[in-house]
């Protein structure tokens, strides 16, 4: 690039990071309290608009000048809602599970009056003599936070909060650097796609940047539809801008001239977060004609996702958008050369260019630095599931399951015992106690049968039944199969059909190996990733807890007592209090009634097994009980 | 035209540069079992999964529609790796059908008989569950009789329809097992914009498709009139 050009980049960027920054010192060190609220979803479905609008109001009644912030998602979604606030002589305070009545007290007595509310703190956002901080949490050992460093920090609906949190100095920087060093750059970095597969980024830029065929196009892969994960959903809505200055860099690196950001429609909050942040980024000329003065033009257009989760796979994606049917097909030509249009278009995940402006304006040798032999950098994971601290983490590439769970999590809900984690959502697999202490990376995580996928952790306890998760993930895929291919369309029907089986108490001993081998052939006989992926949970389960489907097929039993149609509930007569109707109240079907001694039974016949009865029987009784096989039900009296 | 040379089955044969190996073989007279695979389509549907083979220096079969001829590529079609993901692929697809030769217009004919001989299996698979949809059969055109549930979604006829004869009558409906070829609303085919050109009903490798009266063929209405 020619140096007028650059030189004009570099003051007129100044310019607008010198203004944004005064508009952030304005916010954050003008002696007034600030408030800020996590409202991305998790926070929004925890009710955050409510605690919103009551902090206004009562903002609004004491005639207070204190600014109230909306922000994205900490990562600490089990606690939400959560509200910062930022009160001159006190550290910024993070608040927890807080409603409309904690909100106005926080108003209050907080800001109004100088009683920090001690009893709802979450902890404190730096270390502090007052309260215990956040990075006092013992997840705060294991957590390294890149690309979701400024998530829930920064109104994501105002570029200067990014400016002048380091935003965007990347892409100059970029700008001054010929395409092939930032290649190099991401290429020596050792960042892998985090979509899933894990391919090498900047092999998939190089690929594309030599690729013949113009314009070539950069999409970012927004179309997160595994089950139980939430990821790049949180970065769109929590700091979009990161996402958009890495697709700027990707398509000055591969010389495209325009971008795509393709997200499901699922996700409105992060479409109208997006929209928002192009429209602020053009205005700017951060995006656009010849960029910041420069003599490089790219951008970027919205598109809406319809809701087939095989558009998340390239090809289908790539076909979704040019206005076809969302169905994939056959790779290779990949599209790093034969891709949108016909063109070379480079098509990465939310998060692999969340990476880029880090590794950028850090250099390789910083990323390179975190993480395993082979998997660079940070891994991001939405851990959901029967986990105390649902929610989002980063930790390090080699972590293990067990310090992501039992550490950064904080273990199991309500005490019970750990079975498994399903990691990777329907193309990944479960994985027992026995792996727990592998370090997460790609490789080690494909070699024990499950999957890096895009970063959904669901964590299973003694409760769950392997069978039963197995056969809902192939419900899903199930579902989600476009139809084209055989393996996919029937052959996954045919193992719904014998788990469906298996479940009911139906099954065949033969039927375990007919599903094993029809899985292998699967695997390798589907034309489309999630084809040859589909069917992974009911192989890692096969792999390790073969014993859960032969007490099923063999005894007709369940061993985590869930699959209805092998468990009867039963009242132990000597738990069962005579004075207490609870269960005979609370049942549907009029199954339960009281004998001549007062002691209360089932009639197996007329019970539909919904559990309401479990549920109602006083905790000090405890006397309804589940049992499998259904045979184990003492004959009555 | 630049030729690459390769071998086949034992068999050293010439075939065009880029052809696939698909083409290659059948246009020598080497017969690999496929239903979907088009020579005019511009890009291979891979969707049937049958034309597995195994080229050597190649960890996984590969499908022969989607593999170009390289020059002195060494396949076999008869690998135990292919026959078996191919016998798989196509005890899914029969499993999926109600097979009834006996009363098939389209037996003898049949491509699913062809290649259940070359794999050596029988149309009634012992190993997966039988998975009918029982869709209407529609009656309406004067011509022919179309038969959901002895489609293949192999997408001949949805091709030559669309995109031959720039038509558009039929086309893919639904996701997943329901997955079907239908036309615009399933109305009947006689109510849409069907020319009754008979061309689909050539196409098809089953009897999904097939012609009112078997003369029909002879007399010369299948080949468009």
């Amino acid at each position: 690039m020619k140096t007028t050009g650059l030189q004009s980049v570099v003051s007129t960027f100044r310019e607008i990071k010198s203004r944004a920054e005064s508009q952030w010192q304005e916010l954050c060190n003008s002696g007034k309290p600030v408030v800020m609220v996590g409202a991305a979803t998790c926070g929004r479905a925890a009710g955050a608009l409510g605690v919103i609008r009551a902090i206004k109001d009562e903002v609004k009644k004491h005639k207070l000048d204190c600014p109230v912030v909306e922000v994205g998602c900490m990562g600490h979604c089990y606690a939400e809602p959560i509200v910062i606030i930022s009160k001159p002589g006190y550290p910024p305070i993070c608040y927890g599970h807080v409603n409309k009545v904690i909100a106005e007290r926080l108003i209050r007595e907080f800001i109004l009056g100088d009683d920090p509310c001690l009893e709802f703190v979450l902890g404190a956002l730096e270390a502090n003599e007052l309260v215990p901080s956040l990075s006092d949490f013992p997840r705060a050992r294991f957590e390294k936070k890149i690309i979701l460093k400024n998530c829930g920090h920064i109104d994501p609906e105002q570029i200067e909060h990014y400016l002048a949190n380091g935003g965007y100095t990347a892409l100059v920087k970029a700008l001054q650097m010929p395409p092939e060093v930032i290649i190099n750059e991401v290429g020596r970095s050792g960042l892998r796609g985090r979509g899933g597969a894990g391919f090498p980024t900047g092999q998939k830029w190089e690929i594309c940047r030599n690729a013949p065929g113009r314009p070539k196009y950069v999409i970012c892969n927004g179309d997160e539809g595994d089950p139980g994960a939430f990821m790049d959903r949180a970065i769109l809505e929590s700091d979009p801008h990161s996402v958009i200055e890495g697709m700027i860099i990707a398509g000055y690196a591969i010389g495209a001239r325009y971008g795509y950001i393709y997200v499901r429609a699922e996700y409105p909050l992060a479409v109208h977060r997006v929209r928002i942040a192009l429209r602020q980024a053009r205005k700017l000329n951060l995006l656009g004609k010849n960029i910041l003065g420069s003599d490089f033009s790219f951008d970027i257009r919205l598109f809406q996702g319809s809701g087939a989760f095989v558009c998340g796979e390239e090809t289908a994606l790539i076909a979704s958008l040019e206005g076809e049917p969302g169905i994939p097909h056959h790779r290779p030509p990949y599209p790093a050369t034969d891709g949108l249009y016909g063109k070379p278009t480079l098509i990465n995940n939310v998060k692999t260019l969340a990476y880029i402006r880090h590794i950028i304006d850090n250099g390789a040798e910083w990323f390179a630095s975190t993480g395993t032999e082979e998997s660079k950098g940070t891994a991001v994971f939405a851990l959901a599931g029967k986990i105390v601290n649902t929610g989002l983490v980063e930790v390090p590439m080699g972590t293990t399951l067990r310090q992501v769970i039992f550490d950064v999590g904080s273990g199991m809900q309500n005490g019970k015992r750990f079975k498994a984690v399903q990691i990777g959502g329907p193309s990944g697999g479960c994985l027992p106690e026995s792996a727990l202490d592998l370090p997460i990376d790609f490789d080690s995580l494909t070699d024990a049968g499950a999957m890096m996928g895009s970063g959904g952790m669901i964590v299973l306890d003694e409760d769950d039944c392997m069978v039963e998760i197995a056969r809902y993930f192939l419900e899903f895929t199930q579902r989600e199969s476009c139809g084209q291919c055989t393996f996919c369309r029937l052959g996954t029907k045919q193992m719904l059909e014998v788990l469906d089986e298996i479940t009911k108490g139906q099954g065949r001993i033969e039927d375990i190996d007919m599903l094993s081998r029809l899985a292998e052939d699967i695997k390798a006989g589907s034309l489309c990733g999630l084809g040859k992926t589909a069917p992974n949970p009911v192989l890692s389960t096969l792999r390790h807890f073969r014993d859960e489907y032969e007490a099923h097929i063999k005894e007709g039993r369940c061993p985590a007592l869930m699959c209805r149609d092998l468990i009867a509930y039963y009242i132990i007569p000597e738990k069962c209090e005579r004075s207490c109707d609870a269960c005979v109240g609370s049942c549907t079907t009029e199954a339960i009634s009281a004998n001549k001694k007062r002691i209360k039974v089932i009639d197996q016949e007329k019970c539909v097994k919904c559990g309401t009865c479990l549920s109602a029987c006083p905790p000090q009784y405890n006397a309804v009980v589940r049992l499998s096989p259904p045979s184990e039900v003492p004959a009555s009296k | 035209m630049k030729t690459v040379s390769l071998t086949i089955d034992g068999k050293k044969i010439r075939a065009r540069e880029g052809e696939k190996v698909l083409w290659a073989a059948l246009d020598n007279g080497i017969y690999i079992p496929n239903l979907c695979a088009l020579h005019d389509a511009l890009e291979p549907f891979a969707a049937c999964r049958l034309c597995f083979v195994e080229v050597e220096g190649k960890k996984q079969p590969v499908t022969a529609c989607t593999e170009a001829v390289e020059q002195g590529m060494v396949v076999n079609t008869r690998g135990p790796g292919a026959l078996r993901l191919a016998r798989t692929a196509f005890e899914l697809l029969v499993a999926s059908l109600p097979v009834d030769c006996a009363h098939c217009p389209s037996s003898g004919s049949c491509e699913l008989q062809k290649i259940a001989a070359h794999l050596s299996i029988k149309l009634k698979t012992k190993r997966f569950r039988k998975l009918l949809r029982e869709l209407p059969i529609d009656y309406s055109s004067p011509l022919f009789i179309y038969d959901p549930n002895k489609c293949v979604l192999c997408g001949r006829c949805v091709w030559i329809c669309r995109e031959r004869l720039g038509i558009g009558t039929l086309g893919f409906a639904h996701r997943g097992f329901d997955r079907l070829v239908t036309t615009f609303g399933s109305e009947p085919i006689s109510e849409s914009k069907c020319l009754d050109c008979g061309e689909c009903v050539v196409a098809c490798p089953t009897g999904a498709l097939a012609f009112k009266d078997r003369q029909g063929i002879k007399s010369g209405l299948g080949k468009g009139g």
